[in-house]
């Protein structure tokens, strides 16, 4: 009930959000499209960098390839709406015009984010079964393959980039799937099943040894992970319309681990926060653009050294908050 | 029938034979004391039981299926749980999160459940709560349930590797060296929560002890390795007696 209630508010809230800051709630006010443009860029980082922390900071497995399923989910659903979009519009013709063109994105997210699952469970299932860095490796060699794979596909645009797409993703949509994000994540590692994931990154030879079927665990993590990547780079080919191979290089894997290591690893509050200050930082030095790398490893390093849990380490927004619903919680009787 | 039944189990590294053609047969709800020098091969001989290792030959049977060389998970999941000599507490989570960890393997509600929070995982959740809190209880950690298990001291650490084994239902728990690090008193202590839990639980124990006092206090039956061969298997009265043990202690210490 309260879940339901939370559920429609939140999605009324960004409803609204979004028909005022496009313009169309209060006539002469807009956000202003840079801005607007960089929020909704936001959003979609907070949904990869909180798919990546769940796999590199709360499972503890370094994973390098973020940025290849995010291309997995973003080609594979703008060539759904590409291709099979009229189709699909003359099919759904008994539902009015922006139900439509929802529809049409949810169901290409779907095939994005399935596809993406897959490819992770294909990467994932050797590589997570050894420990150590394999997974480092592999993923940053998948990542790579999977650019290069895209760019000699002559129907996604090849090496010209993809484009016309339409633009089905706004405001809206980014930050609905964010909050999907952000609570499915939350609700797994909360889990008895997110349990065993921390389990992993402490001591993995300590999960098995209680049971945990420590393989399967890291697999669905992983799959997961990639999946909802592969949902980020669906809502990012509908928001920009226009796809290259360059926005998925192993330098896009960096920055989404960047984001995840200044917030935090293993805190869902910090990756959000890294997102957002990654991109506030990425606009706000845009003069100086050619030293962005320089500027962001300077960071790490300093982070590193200052506060190398992250700037939240394992704490949460809750945690926050806690104290005083601790102190209104009754207490037992003492029994001398 | 024994529940747990090696049969000339031999374990060899490179050169070394660490574990030389064992025999050991461990009856249900039996306290059974495997003791010995340093280096005799006791842990090996739990690495061996617990999949960790495969024995380089002979046979491991649990409840008459052959478990040589299988998954550790799975071996615990058939319900062998284990502590460890040099304590792997999930350092980072709580206390209460280390003992619920173990009982997911005992669970069946999966990720989807929790995603969608069904009436499911939130009855067996707090299912999961409170058989902890139990747990944590009878081992004395009820009050440190909040703490994070690396900052707890070092004897509470060995009682919450045993607690957390302990949820995972064993029907054979491998305890090693449990009372590594306590003084005499604490021991004792220990001692007889081994045996009082056995008697509630009714699980077989296996028993690792450097401490021959300690083990001859509570052990029906007690092994004794040296070098990796079995040089005495008795009644403790019977070991203590036994020249062989003696000359083995001695000669080692
Ligand atoms: N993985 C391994 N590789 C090589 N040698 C090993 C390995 N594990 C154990 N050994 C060797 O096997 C022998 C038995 O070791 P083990 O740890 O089983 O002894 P232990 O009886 O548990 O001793 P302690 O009382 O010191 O714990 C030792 O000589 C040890 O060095
Ligand atoms: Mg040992």
């Amino acid at each position: 009930m309260r879940s339901a209630l939370l559920t429609s508010g939140t999605v009324a809230l960004l409803f609204v959000l979004n028909a005022l800051f496009t313009g169309s709630l209060v006539s002469g006010f807009a956000m202003p499209p840079y801005i607007l443009q960089v929020l909704c860029l936001a959003g979609i980082n907070i949904i990869l960098a909180v798919s990546l922390n769940l796999i590199n900071g709360f499972t503890g497995q370094f994973s390098i390839g973020h940025a290849g399923f995010m291309a997995i989910g973003a080609y594979a659903s703008a060539y759904v709406t590409v291709a099979w979009g009229d189709r699909f519009r003359a099919a759904t013709s008994f539902l009015p015009e922006f139900a439509r063109d929802g529809v049409l994105l949810l169901f290409a997210l779907a095939v994005g984010a399935l596809l993406a699952a897959i490819a992770g469970f294909f990467v994932g299932v050797p590589s997570l079964r050894l420990r150590g860095d394999y997974l480092a490796i592999v993923t940053l060699g998948f990542g790579e393959i999977i650019r290069v794979f895209i760019l000699n596909i002559d129907v996604v645009g090849g090496a010209r980039g993809y484009s016309g797409i339409p633009k089905l993703a706004n405001f809206f949509w980014i930050y609905l799937f964010a909050a999907i994000t952000v609570v499915v994540v939350s609700r797994t590692v909360k889990s008895s099943f997110g349990r065993t994931l921390i389990a992993i990154r402490e001591d993995e030879i300590a999960a098995e040894a209680m049971g945990v079927d420590t393989t399967r665990s890291k697999v669905i993590s992983f799959v997961l992970s990639s999946a909802m990547a592969g949902i980020g780079g669906g809502l990012f080919g509908h928001y920009l319309m226009y796809l290259h191979t360059n926005s998925f290089t192993f330098i896009k894997s960096i920055e989404i681990i960047i984001m995840i290591v200044i917030g935090g690893l293993g805190s869902i509050t910090g990756s959000v926060l890294g997102a957002i200050l990654f991109i506030a930082l990425t606009e706000g030095l845009r003069e100086f653009s050619q030293y962005r790398m320089v500027l962001f490893s300077l960071l790490l390093i300093v982070i590193m050294i200052v506060r190398p849990q992250g700037i939240l380490g394992h704490l949460e927004f809750r945690h926050f908050f806690g104290r005083r619903r601790r102190l209104a919680a009754p207490t037992p009787p003492v029994i001398p | 029938m024994p529940i747990l039944d090696l049969c000339n189990v031999t374990m060899r590294f490179g050169g070394l034979v660490a574990v030389n053609d064992l025999n050991l047969k461990i009856e249900p709800g039996q306290l059974y004391g495997l003791i010995g020098p340093n280096g005799a091969g006791k842990t090996t001989v739990f690495n061996v039981i617990t999949g960790v290792y495969t024995p380089t030959s002979g046979s491991v049977r649990f409840d008459d299926a052959d478990i040589a060389g299988e998954r550790s998970g799975l071996i615990t999941r058939r319900g062998i749980a284990r502590t460890f000599q040099n304590i792997r507490l999930f350092g980072d989570m709580t206390v209460l999160d280390n003992v619920k960890v173990a009982f997911h393997c005992r669970q069946s509600a999966d990720l989807a459940a929790a995603v969608f929070r069904t009436g499911t995982h939130s009855s067996e959740e707090s299912r999961v709560e409170r058989e902890s809190r139990e747990l944590l209880h009878i081992f004395n950690l009820d009050g440190m349930a909040g703490e994070k298990a690396r900052n707890l001291p070092y004897g509470s650490q060995r009682r919450l590797e045993i607690a957390r084994a302990m949820a995972t239902s064993p029907r054979v728990l491998l305890l090693d060296e449990p009372a590594a690090g306590m003084n005499h008193h604490e021991s004792v202590q220990l001692m007889e929560l081994i045996r009082w839990i056995r008697d509630r639980f009714g699980m077989a124990v296996l028993l690792v002890e450097h401490n021959m006092k300690v083990v001859m206090g509570i052990c029906e039956t007690v092994h004794v390795l040296d070098y990796g061969s079995t040089i005495a298997i008795g009644k403790p009265a019977e070991i203590q007696a036994n020249p062989k043990v003696i000359e083995a202690y001695l000669g080692g210490a």
